[in-house]
């Protein structure tokens, strides 16, 4: 959507706003609409002209990211990570070509997309360890990092990632172990977590209570979330294809993102 | 017989005639060299065991003396692994609990052996070093809390000695070794992992000598048909009850030794089967301590009775007694209204909850894991009660405790320095807990409490069947050729332990006690014994 007012607003002869760099005007200035209304013959062509160099970036997106991945790993690291994120195996791949560490997959149940993980990294010569979630805690002391990706950040620096990264994140600080989230800024998102239907969706209980379980079913209550949700206080670092950035820096991040009007998606 | 594994490589007994090889065996071979030639006979073999024994004993009396007491008790240690040959009839008594008269008798014996092998050691040619252990002979038992244990086996599967020992041990008690299986965690190569699908009783051979109804009872174990803590103690006792009503005591020997030695390869076996609990550690030493306390004089079939007697009060006190006692106490800390979370399979807690839904109404929420998934069985039985439920996975505990109001934790064993060990993420779940600040509350008998310490989850587990990790999804099965791969390894933990600072409260049958209070139960224990 930012994309399509800019262009509006250099066809209207108006220089970009400046991307409000100060604080300062970042408060005080609510309240400017613009007046869409006026329709702009080449506005189409501009936009579409945009939305491919974005498709372009964000092809290589996963290389922006992965690059750095020798800065963050030292060899005979032991790196634990949950579930299974295209831009960690990506990363660790990418490491794995220079150095030597050993990984431990916590396997994310019910869905259990960490075996699929483990399986890639050991073919990529990765030592690879899978545990169950319930041991997290258990092998915890012995991990040097925690490297997760995650489904969406949120405006305040936190994550809505898989089910089990608030319990991987809770460890990871008992043990003072850095938490570092691998995600591209695409994946940024306006929205504050304290709204009720911000982190959590459902889907069938059937993945956790199966029906095989028949008598039992019709008087127990299942539930089988998705998603859960990560403070920012418990995130050491993000890397994203821009470069890492602390939790508490994200905010600005966001308006190279989002104009200020489209907050309320 | 070089196979010896000494605590130390201590050679300051080493006599002089004879090559590198440490004392005993220099002693043992100088022995076999004047009956060269002639096949030794059982007694002979015998007291060769005895004398390699009683060296053995003066080694580690040096040891001890030397280093003093402040380093035994920091070695970890299992009391109950007496599955080691030095355990022979009467030796000398593990810890102070024997009673003083046992005490005694095993001190003359001991020191009568020790003035045979002076004389035996004096008609040869002596070193200084072996005067030096003539003069100690005499055992030291009146020091508190003389502690020097020998390390279980069961956690130095990385140790070749061991392992052939151990290899040996099991040979002459007739009982076959399992195989480890698959490649193991790097950080667990001191454990041992089995498959479930070679059980032990597979290997024996219709000439083995042990009762059936411990063949039985070790496959049950080993396949996972009896689990949880008191279930496997209230079968072990059973089936001990078996082979003693089963039991006869032979021409010349003494019930109270014989039966002891009697039951050294059931145990063995059960612990090939698979390791012993602490539940089931104490019941064995609480047996055998009132076998050996049997008088001599008394006729077979009293001497069964009284055991009968004692084994079915020990079940009933310790057990049935001391869970209505728990679930008294645990009543008052539920409320009206309360939302209590539970993990796993605990039976005392599954108890207790149906007992205090009886009079007060509350709701629970049944916490559950891969891959033994024992919370649908609470489910089923709380279900069964009329208690309202809700399940959820493990990863899924911090959406619902902001929900919750109290958690109840079951464990399989107290450890000394106050660590709860139990199922595998019930460090997790107290860890969570304790972040949203919600009470959690031990249920513990203290028939589990035991002597060890441990820190970590690492030292001293139990490595289950990997193979269980294997899940198929939608016809799929990513793990499925995971032993192909050198790369790859997966870790089936069945224990974790629980640091105190989690725990809010231990509800015991003596009462509810903080976390740290468990070394002052056990020295209470000690004493009434």
């Amino acid at each position: 959507m930012k994309i399509v007012r800019e262009e509006y607003s250099r066809l209207r002869g108006r220089g970009e706003e400046g991307d409000q760099d100060s604080l300062h005007k970042l408060l005080t200035s609510g309240g400017q609409s613009e007046d869409l209304s006026e329709t702009l013959a080449p506005l189409r062509t501009n936009v579409i002209e945009a939305v491919n160099e974005l498709l372009l970036e964000l092809d290589g997106i996963q290389d922006n990211i992965s690059v750095q991945a020798l800065e963050h790993i030292h060899s005979n690291e032991v790196i634990m990570t949950l579930g299974r994120s295209a831009a960690v195996e990506a990363f660790l791949r990418e490491a794995a070509r220079k150095r030597s560490f050993q990984v431990i997959v916590a396997e994310g149940a019910p869905y259990c997309q960490g075996h699929d993980l483990a399986t890639s990294l050991a073919a990529a010569g990765i030592e690879t360890t899978v545990i169950t979630d319930a041991a997290i805690f258990a092998v915890m002391s012995r991990v040097n990092k925690v490297i997760i990706g995650t489904k969406t950040i949120l405006a305040n620096g936190g994550l809505r990632a898989v089910i089990g990264a608030h319990t991987l994140a809770l460890a990871a600080r008992h043990h003072s172990t850095p938490l570092i989230v691998c995600a591209a800024m695409y994946k940024l998102c306006p929205q504050f977590p304290n709204e009720e239907n911000t982190v959590h969706k459902f889907v069938s209980p059937q993945e956790v209570l199966p029906f095989t379980e028949g008598e039992i079913l019709c008087k127990v209550s299942a539930y089988c979330p998705v998603f859960d949700y990560v403070p920012p206080e418990l995130i050491t670092l993000f890397i994203s294809n821009i470069g890492g950035n602390a939790p508490s820096y994200i905010y600005r991040l966001m308006s190279e993102l989002y104009n200020p009007d489209d907050h309320q998606l | 017989m070089s196979d010896r594994d000494g605590p130390s490589s201590e050679t300051s007994c080493g006599s002089g005639a004879t090559s590198a090889s440490p004392a005993p065996d220099g002693e043992c071979k100088k022995f076999m060299q004047q009956k060269s030639g002639q096949e030794l006979t059982k007694e002979e073999k015998q007291q060769l065991r005895k004398a390699k024994k009683q060296q053995k004993k003066h080694r580690k009396e040096d040891k001890t003396a030397d280093v003093g007491n402040s380093f035994a008790t920091e070695v970890p240690k299992k009391q109950q692994k007496d599955a080691t040959a030095n355990a022979a009839s009467g030796d000398m008594p593990i810890g102070n609990e024997k009673s003083l008269t046992g005490k005694a008798k095993n001190e003359l014996r001991a020191e009568r052996k020790a003035k045979q092998d002076e004389r035996a050691k004096q008609s040869k040619k002596l070193d200084q070093g072996q005067q030096a252990v003539s003069t100690k002979t005499k055992p030291v038992p009146s020091e508190p809390q003389q502690v020097v244990k020998r390390l279980p086996d069961y956690v130095q599967a990385d140790d070749p000695a061991v392992c052939k020992k151990m290899a040996k041990k099991l040979e002459r008690q007739q009982i076959p070794q399992r195989q480890d299986y698959g490649n193991k965690v790097g950080l667990f190569l001191h454990l041992h992992q089995y498959s479930r699908k070679m059980p032990l009783t597979q290997q024996l051979t219709t000439l083995s000598t042990v009762h059936p109804a411990i063949v039985r009872l070790g496959l049950q174990y080993s396949q996972g048909i009896i689990t949880g803590s008191n279930a496997r103690c209230i079968a072990l006792l059973h089936a001990f009850k078996q082979v003693i009503r089963d039991y006869s005591t032979p021409p010349n020997e003494e019930l109270s030794r014989d039966l002891v030695n009697k039951l050294k390869p059931y145990i063995s076996f059960l612990n090939q089967c698979r390791s012993l609990s602490a539940s089931m550690g104490n019941a064995i030493k609480f047996i055998k301590k009132e076998i050996s306390n049997i008088a001599g004089s008394s006729r077979e079939d009293e001497a069964k009775a009284i055991l009968f007697e004692c084994i079915d009060k020990y079940v009933k006190e310790k057990i049935h007694l001391a869970a209505e006692a728990i679930s008294k106490s645990a009543f008052e800390k539920i409320n009206e209204g309360d939302v209590i979370l539970v993990y796993a399979c605990s039976s005392l807690v599954t108890s207790i909850l149906c007992d205090a839904h009886k009079r007060k109404k509350f709701k629970v929420v049944v916490v559950d894991s891969r891959p033994k998934l024992e919370g649908r069985e609470t489910l089923r039985r709380l279900v069964k009660n009329g208690i309202h439920c809700t399940y959820v996975l493990i990863g899924a505990v911090s959406y619902i405790l902001p929900e919750v109001s109290k958690v109840f934790l079951g464990a399989h064993a107290l450890l000394a320095n106050g660590y709860v060990m139990s199922r595998v993420g019930t460090s997790q779940i107290a860890l969570v807990a304790k972040a949203y600040n919600i009470p959690v509350l031990v249920c513990c008998e203290t028939h589990k409490f035991c002597e060890r310490v441990q820190t970590d989850s690492f030292v001293s587990n139990e490595l289950d069947d990997p193979d269980d990790l294997l899940v198929t999804r939608r016809g799929r099965t990513p793990l499925q050729d995971w032993q192909a791969n050198s790369k790859l390894h997966l870790l089936n933990l069945v224990y974790d332990v629980t640091p105190p600072d989690f725990v809010d409260l231990v509800i015991t049958d003596l009462g509810m006690i903080p976390c740290t209070s468990v070394p002052v139960v056990l020295r209470v224990k000690n004493v009434e014994y």
